[in-house]
């Protein structure tokens, strides 16, 4: 089981929850059981959102893998200049 | 097909030599096109009419008579842009921007536009516009927006967690961290507490925005624009339009400078709409002016900053709260400040927040490391005061709290292995920090951090008839990455540099390709450019074989050429790429090699710099005579490029700490939109920039490659502050440090 | 009468075009004699990217009204080439990665060209003032001295 953590401006979207335990094998499979489980996380998604795993931030590649035990947070998704 | 895209340590051939570049003739001879180089047939002048009030409702525009004009062939204001968003809040926010709709926002807000056959033309039928405003009362700075009773910008807007649902110029206000820091404070012997301010700044490129835009009666457009973004405007402009994606084809023209302020549009939809109703193409090229009040500037920030520490150096508590204007529209800029504010360092009780607030100001964009440059001045001038109140050495008391694998970053997740303290030592251990200082002289230091994307990226490789090789890449070169995808590509096929050719592709050449920002050109094309080579390998292989009659098991590829391998073969020559390229109309026909990747994770980015100023006491006038950076780049694929990216953000980061400030007066008009008195570095303002170039691999890149082009700018506001404290006693907190604020200081000192 | 026909020499090549009587040298140059090294960076003198030599003098393109130029020459970025060759300060920009987006490329050969033909050997400070009315955002100006200085070396031989 997971243990996500989520920064606050996206927990603002998931009802205050700044932990939320589930199963996930890929950053893709995360994301539609949030949408699932948290309806308004679908506006949070289309405005940006990046993952970060074991503290490598992933903005892009939603196939990467999650190894279990992995340390998942949730972050804004960061524009560049 | 996947790819691994783990680092291999592996000996280069031709990676990190010093080649000339493929663009480089057309650059010198002025060859080369630029956005407002292009020409078509029957083409027409585009001008835009702004608002000269930094807040205006719009109560009745009247074109009839500019209509009329001979030689007016097209007149457009919000009617012919009707919201085809559906619904989203983003998407309606540049269409806004890009002309206004029922208000005008900010001092030189698009409200209407003409195209004609010429320039004069064009300019008397913007006089014949007739715009009702009824003038609404203004804010700009970002301090007052706050205030109760301040004029709202956007009523639509909610400051999130207000129950009390009123209308409010703040949209985000966004906290991070960690620990306790009431708790963290108590433990302190020391504690630092100060507020800054930064005034607005902006990218400064010397290419205004320009584009043709060709729209036809059956629904497909062309448009040729300078962008570090074609994919992405083309996107955007098709959505404002209606028009069908592949049916829009946009061309990068070679670009003149972007850092961020030529990711978004900001005229091209309303040239593109120009186009549509005149049925002729049109083309739009902004003035300097317009480029200062109707781009997107980086934000004016205020922020509070407390740093604790023991007597041993050990921080143990550290709090910010940042307050950042986003011009008309709500953006994250408050939120990435708060982000980045302290990520350079493992500290146990850590809190920030970002504010992101609304003014009648132009919309922000990203300027090279959106957001991070304000904070950074805020929390590493305040490293310095820390440091002093302890008696310890600035660097070694960043060392004793630098970031390493296993802290927690201020932003939320656990650090791997990242380089700050390499160029921490890498600083102290420079030969400038022993470089003795004169009268009038001081020396300061700073640290940055920035984050590094990856993103969508496609990339095709062919094969010509003669074996040499052309290389498609759909990422905008903004400094020179075409010299680095040719030597990634004949590194990986075992040719020489001048046997390829990389272009840049438009967007009917290619799938989709991310924007060139986020430092992630190099890192995503060059990426993407070793599978496809990879794959061009594997048709060659395939191909030798055929020509051999052997199995391809048999085949491997050395060198730039096929060998075939096993007793059975020993006597078979090496075939060359271009003995099967001459070969391959018959061996199955053209030889390519494509990749689509996702590349991410390139990896985050520290930077410290070393900066020696000298201070005229008489005028406040302070020059920079030494400056040093030194920042990790994974793997420098071209070196000269590299050092170019340090050099320019080290600059960039020198203008805006000195001298570069937006000035509004209190009609809220931009004051001083122009290269005159919008003061950016000159050539005798800087001395030669040194720069050493660390290299400690991404292992998320199969050569180590992290992205380069943006922590540069980071660091030099508060390394400057730094040396002006060491050189004259005097703590600035208000960016620039112009010599009028300077010279205060210093005589508030007597 | 409020156009001019215009009898110049840009690149050693005579040419004729109309014009109205405000247009500067710098459209004319750009939108029909159909040279567009030369670039609008601010229209108003203040960045160099339209530098030009007329008469052998540094000048702005953007401050110089056609109606001026008859019977004087002109030279662009267009004209360094010699005999095919490019000239050491072209050379030398390539060689020293002295450009990234190359925008301002233009206006600085043209300007380090009018120094070098007055001064074969000028210090880091003469340069440096010398090319100080030419704005780049790109490199920091560090490669591009460097560049100067080593064409410089190549040229007095």
């Amino acid at each position: 089981m997971l243990q996500v953590q989520v920064s606050s401006s996206i927990s603002q979207a998931l009802d205050g929850a700044t932990t939320i335990a589930l199963n996930a094998q890929t950053v893709s499979e995360l994301m539609s059981k949030l949408s699932e489980r948290y309806p308004r996380m679908q506006r949070q998604l289309d405005e940006g959102i990046a993952v970060s795993i074991n503290g490598q931030i992933y903005r892009d590649n939603w196939q990467v893998a999650i190894p279990a035990d992995a340390e998942v947070y949730l972050l804004p998704r960061i524009p560049g200049g | 097909m996947a790819h691994d895209t783990s680092y291999t340590d592996q000996k280069f051939n031709v990676i990190g030599s010093r080649v000339s570049r493929p663009d480089g003739v057309d650059k010198v001879t002025g060859r080369a096109r630029y956005g407002a180089d292009a020409t078509a047939p029957g083409q027409l002048v585009g001008l835009i009419l702004r608002s000269p009030h930094a807040h205006a409702k719009i109560k009745k525009i009247d074109t009839s008579k500019a209509e009329k004009l001979a030689g007016v062939k097209a007149v457009v204001t919000s009617a012919d842009l009707p919201d085809l968003t559906g619904g989203d809040r983003s998407m309606l926010d540049i269409l806004e921007n890009s002309m206004a709709r029922d208000r005008a926002l900010y001092d030189g807000h698009a409200v209407a536009a003409v195209a004609a056959i010429d320039r004069a033309t064009a300019k008397k039928a913007l006089k014949l516009i007739k715009v009702t405003y009824q003038v609404l009362p203004h804010v700009t700075d970002v301090d007052e927006a706050m205030k109760p009773g301040a004029p709202i910008v956007q009523p639509h807007i909610r400051t999130p967690g207000d129950k009390s649902d009123q209308p409010s110029n703040v949209s985000g206000v966004v906290p991070f961290g960690h620990g306790d820091i009431d708790a963290g404070f108590a433990e302190a012997d020391v504690i630092v507490e100060k507020s800054y301010k930064t005034e607005q700044t902006h990218q400064g490129y010397i290419e205004p925005h320009a584009c043709m835009a060709s729209v036809s009666s059956d629904g497909s457009g062309e448009l040729w624009v300078t962008t570090q973004g074609h994919f992405s405007f083309r996107n955007v402009c098709s959505t404002l339009l209606g028009m069908d994606v592949a049916k829009l084809k946009v061309t990068s023209s070679e670009i003149g400078g972007g850092f961020g302020g030529k990711t978004h549009v900001w005229m091209e939809p309303v040239a593109l709409c120009l186009s549509r109703k005149a049925n002729r193409p049109v083309k739009v090229v902004m003035s300097r002016e317009e480029v200062f009040r109707a781009s997107g500037p980086t934000s004016s920030t205020s922020m509070d900053i407390k740093i604790g520490a023991k007597k041993d150096g050990t921080i143990t508590a550290a709090s910010a709260q940042l307050r950042y204007q986003g011009g008309a529209f709500p953006g994250i800029w408050g939120m990435l400040g708060a982000m980045t504010s302290f990520a350079c360092y493992d500290i146990k009780n850590v809190k920030t927040v970002g504010y992101d607030v609304l003014v009648n100001r132009p919309k922000v964009a990203a300027y090279r490391a959106p957001s991070a440059p304000m904070a950074a001045f805020g929390v590493e001038s305040t490293m310095d005061l820390v440091a002093a109140e302890i008696g310890m050495n600035a660097i070694d008391f960043r060392l004793k709290n630098a970031a390493s694998e296993g802290s927690k970053a201020s932003y939320g997740p656990t650090y791997g292995p990242i380089g700050i303290k390499p160029t921490l030592e890498a600083v102290k251990n420079h030969p400038h920090m022993k470089a003795k200082l004169k009268k009038n002289q001081g020396r300061g230091m700073a640290c940055g951090f920035w984050f590094n994307f990856g993103g969508q990226t496609c990339t095709d490789l062919n094969i010509g008839i003669d074996g040499t090789v052309s290389l498609t890449v759909g990422t905008v070169d903004v400094g020179g990455s075409r010299a680095s995808m040719s030597l990634i590509a004949a590194e990986e096929l075992g040719i020489s540099y001048e046997q390829v050719k990389t272009h840049i592709g438009d967007t009917a050449s290619l799938g989709h390709n991310d924007t060139t920002e986020g430092s992630r050109g190099t890192f995503s094309s060059g990426m993407a450019t070793i599978f496809a080579a990879r794959d061009a390998i594997e048709v060659l292989k395939q191909r030798a074989a055929l020509m051999w009659e052997i199995p391809v098991a048999d085949v491997v590829w050395e060198a730039g050429s096929a060998l075939a391998v096993g007793a059975a073969h020993g006597n078979l020559t090496p075939l060359s790429l271009a003995d099967i390229a001459r070969k391959s109309p018959t061996t199955g026909g053209p030889i390519a090699g494509h990749n689509e990747v996702v590349a991410d994770n390139a990896g985050v980015s520290f930077a410290s710099h070393i900066c020696d100023i000298e201070v005229d006491p008489e005028t406040g006038g302070t020059k920079v005579i030494r400056y040093t950076v030194v920042q990790d780049a994974g793997k420098a694929i071209h070196p000269d490029y590299v050092e170019g990216q340090f050099q320019g953000g080290a600059a960039q980061g020198i203008g805006w700490a000195l001298n570069e400030e937006y000035i509004y007066g209190e009609d809220g008009r931009l004051q001083n939109p122009g290269f005159l008195d919008y003061r950016i570095p000159v050539c005798s303002d800087l001395p030669f920039i040194d720069t050493k170039i660390l290299e400690i691999p991404n292992p998320n890149h199969p050569y180590g490659v992290r992205g380069v082009g943006e922590t540069s700018i980071v660091p030099p506001l508060a390394a400057i502050g730094n040396a002006l404290s060491n050189a004259a006693g005097v703590r600035m907190d208000h960016v620039p440090m112009s010599p009028p604020r300077i010279l205060k200081a210093l005589e508030a000192l007597n | 009468m409020t156009a001019t026909l215009v009898s110049t020499t840009v690149n050693g090549d005579a040419v004729q075009f109309a014009c109205p009587n405000d247009e500067t040298l710098l459209d004319s140059l750009r939108d029909r004699v159909g040279l567009t090294g030369v670039k609008e960076g601010c229209g108003t003198g203040d960045c160099g990217a339209c530098s030009i030599t007329l008469d052998g003098q540094l000048v702005c393109s953007c401050l110089v009204l056609s109606a001026e130029v008859s019977g004087r020459e002109i030279t662009t970025v267009e004209g360094m080439v010699e005999g095919g060759q490019l000239h050491p300060l072209q050379q030398h920009f390539i060689d020293g990665a002295a450009l990234q987006c190359g925008i301002c490329t233009p206006g600085f050969l043209i300007a380090a060209k009018a120094l070098l033909d007055r001064n074969p050997d000028p210090s880091e400070e003469q340069i440096r003032y010398a090319l100080a009315g030419n704005l780049c955002r790109c490199t920091g100006y560090d490669k591009i001295v460097r560049a100067v200085q080593s064409a410089a070396v190549e040229m007095r031989k």
